[in-house]
């Protein structure tokens, strides 16, 4: 094992904390995907809200750890220096993990309160995504601002400050400001879900999908070896295109929920021209790794590149795009067309960049000298993933498809007109699929573990040590 | 305000590039700082037109300004019709209805909804079903709850109430003893009060103009299998 600047283990602890939490978010999804089939399974210890609820929380939690552990592991190269406060860094992970604990726990043997705000406070917010409950959002800022300034503290006591670490800043800085606008009660329902769109939708489709344009541009640069002038440029211009699009893209949560008309023109207009920096991406890393003819020393990070930007592109710009139109979106608003859309989506962008990083780490722990990080367990969890989201993805879609229009064109959006299209066999049978990729996508899960216990540990040993 | 959206959008397109051609006179496109700047300016302009949108957005849809009806709208019968002129659906309100047999002043009702709203997250309702349309997919939009025409139907002879409000207490109050299909919604322990305070809550929710959403509710052409 080679030496390890202090943010570099810093970046271990969120990684490991990370894994498990994607380990704990697939099987609460399951258990979620089995209810629809059986809903009397658990139904009186642990409902379908609650699985669901921490299923996406989880995923929330897991994936930001994930981009902390990135932002920690190229702290070093970006600054020519190892982070300000190593101490504080680890405080800060050790109160995040301890806090993202207690609240599981209160979810899962608490789950609900009264209706008080003492609920608010102490149980749930109720507010899908963000149902962490005001004491730890508060937690998580404060933790947030640690992270920041440690990182902050860091680039400015270099005295030099790339593009990268520039663009990165600003950014993490608008993310953590985003999140308090999702943390006051309103009676109002249209003033919560306005402000609730600004935390879900500045996160998903601006902030964070600039912050793994750095954490990817970062990739390329390093396992491809493209230049930085060229990396640089291709930002600032995602970086125009994401915010020039995603901003008032935003709009296109905004036509239905009480907010004036405008919002129709607004954000149909914009979210359209969302895809096209997602095109852009996929244009970079393909050229790069042209360029470069593929060769590479890390194969897993390189192909997880690739998935990034086609799924990126897919999850987002593709599925995104068939339902934002609001001549759409007005009988599709509400199905599982978002459903199929968000699983490619957030698996496209965000879990592929996790675990590019993943690899990248492993290769400079286990192989620094080479030859190159290579197994066969990694190539059976990456085609092993791709399908399962493919088939969960796909069934999705069919019973989105048929839940719009049998419940919301033929039918009249009631109470049993959602019944009967949940009923109907090409919304019901999708979901046994749903099911059943689920399971793959774990055991895919599994072989992912196995792998990143092993890979880079035989290999060298047998090659190059002499007999 | 008196903008349409089409003029939103050419301005704050307009802004960006003069703003960022302005900023990056004489600089090649190669160059990454040209992209830089305008990263910068666009996303400046971008910000500050939500930024403007937002407040206008706040004041149009404040409590009582019209789009989200003043509280006292639980008092009134509230109906959902097509409008002719836009195509699109809107609430109208058809006279005078009490809720629990009783006309709330606007400091009451308002004490209720918020009673509804705190009894509505309390309990994650979000994660199941979806309200104006957000929120999960296992359970029934509540967009329109309140209009559904299954509570005369099916709801008031299975609880034996005598009107809507009272069959609709009695389901949240045990959804697991009224259920209609194999996925029952689970009980949640609300209390009687919390209860008419979430019906209250549904009533006032489906007097939002919603522009249109959901399309021509509880008019339904699917045949029940
Ligand atoms: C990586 C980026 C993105 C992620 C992770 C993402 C994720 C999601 C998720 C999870 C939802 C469901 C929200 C809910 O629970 O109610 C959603 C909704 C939506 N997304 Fe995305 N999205 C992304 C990008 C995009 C893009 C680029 C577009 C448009 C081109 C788009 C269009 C939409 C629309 C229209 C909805 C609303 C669906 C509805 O009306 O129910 N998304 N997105
Ligand atoms: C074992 C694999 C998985 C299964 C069985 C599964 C199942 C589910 C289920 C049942 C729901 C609830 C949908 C509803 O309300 O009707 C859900 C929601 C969601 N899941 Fe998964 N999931 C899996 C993996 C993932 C992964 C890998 C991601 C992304 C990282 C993800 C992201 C989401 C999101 C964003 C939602 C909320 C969607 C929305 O509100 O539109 N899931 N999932
Ligand atoms: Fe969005």
């Amino acid at each position: 094992m080679s030496k390890l600047y202090e943010s570099q283990k810093i970046a271990l602890l969120y990684f490991s904390v990370a894994i498990v939490l994607f380990g704990a978010q697939l099987v609460f999804g399951l258990v979620a995907a089995y209810q629809y089939i059986n809903p009397s399974f658990l139904y009186e210890v642990l409902p379908f809200s609650i699985t669901r609820m921490l299923h996406i929380n989880a995923m929330v939690v897991w994936l930001l750890m994930g981009f902390i552990g990135g932002i920690y592991w190229l702290l070093p190269y970006e600054t020519g220096r190892d982070v300000v406060g190593a101490k504080l860094g680890k405080l800060a992970w050790f109160l995040l993990t301890a806090a993202v604990g207690v609240v599981v726990l209160v979810y899962i043997f608490k789950q609900i309160g009264q209706g008080d705000f003492f609920t608010l406070w102490f149980i749930t917010e109720g507010r899908e995504y963000i149902e962490a409950p005001r004491w730890a959002d508060i937690g998580i800022v404060a933790v947030m601002l640690i992270i920041y300034f440690n990182v902050a503290a860091t680039v400015f006591k270099s005295g030099r400050i790339t593009g990268l670490m520039g663009v990165l800043l600003i950014d993490l800085l608008a993310l953590a400001g985003l999140y308090v606008a999702g943390m006051f009660f309103t009676p109002n329902i249209t003033h919560d879900q306005f402000w609730w769109w600004w935390v879900v939708h500045l996160w998903v489709e601006a902030t964070w999908e600039v912050l793994v344009g750095v954490l990817m541009g970062w990739a390329l640069m390093h396992v491809l070896g493209t230049p930085r002038r060229i990396i640089e440029g291709w930002l600032y211009l995602e970086v125009l295109l994401v915010f020039g699009t995603g901003i008032l893209g935003l709009g296109h949560h905004y036509y239905w929920i009480g907010t004036p008309e405008y919002w129709l023109g607004i954000g149909g207009f914009f979210s359209s021209l969302e895809p096209i920096p997602l095109v852009a991406m996929i244009v970079h890393a393909v050229y790069d790794a042209g360029v470069h003819k593929l060769q590479t020393v890390n194969r897993p990070a390189l192909f997880w590149i690739f998935l990034q930007a086609f799924g990126n592109f897919f999850g987002a710009g593709v599925w995104g795009f068939m339902h934002t139109l609001p001549q759409i979106n007005l009988y599709s608003h509400g199905t599982q067309m978002a459903a199929s859309h968000g699983h490619l989506a957030f698996f496209g962008a965000y879990v592929a960049t996790n675990i590019v990083f993943v690899y990248i780490i492993l290769q400079h722990v286990r192989a620094p000298e080479g030859p190159i990080l290579d197994s066969r367990a990694w190539r059976v969890a990456y085609i092993g993933m791709i399908l399962s989201m493919v088939g969960m993805v796909g069934a999705l879609l069919v019973a989105g498809f048929a839940q719009t229009f049998l419940e919301r064109a033929v039918g009249g959006a009631t109470w049993q007109d959602y019944i009967t299209a949940q009923m109907h066999p090409w919304v019901s049978v999708p979901y046994l699929w749903r099911f059943g990729f689920g399971i793959l996508f774990f055991l895919s899960y599994l072989v992912f573990l196995y792998d990143i216990a092993t890979i880079g540990r035989r290999a060298p040993s047998v090659e190059v040590k002499p007999a | 305000m008196d903008f349409s959206w089409l003029e939103i959008v050419v301005a704050s397109l307009l802004l960006t590039l003069v703003g960022g051609t302005i900023l990056t006179r004489g600089r090649s496109w190669l160059d990454p700082v040209f992209w830089k700047r305008f990263a910068i300016v666009g996303s400046l302009v971008m910000f500050t037109f939500l930024w403007i949108l937002t407040f206008d957005t706040m004041r149009q849809t404040a409590i009582g300004k019209g789009r989200i009806p003043d509280p006292t709208v639980i008092n009134k019968k509230i109906g959902y019709q097509l409008d002719a002129e836009t195509g699109r659906y809107r609430p109208v309100i058809l006279g005078d209805e009490p809720l629990f047999e009783k006309v709330y002043t606007r400091e009451e009702a308002m004490r209720l909804l918020t009673k509804g709203k705190l009894t509505i997250q309390s309990r994650n309702c979000m994660d199941c079903h979806t309200l104006l349309g957000n929120g999960a997919y296992y359970a029934p939009d509540l967009t329109k709850a309140w209009l559904d025409p299954k509570w005369e139907k099916i709801m008031i002879p299975m609880t034996g109430a005598k009107t809507k409000e009272e069959a609709m207490v009695r389901f949240l109050m045990n959804p697991d003893k009224f259920a209609t299909w194999t996925r029952r919604m689970p009980n949640l322990h609300l209390t009687e009060e919390e209860a008419k305070a979430v019906v209250a809550y549904l009533k006032w929710m489906s007097a939002i103009d919603t522009n249109g959403f959901p399309d021509h509710f509880g008019e339904s052409k699917l045949v029940e299998f």
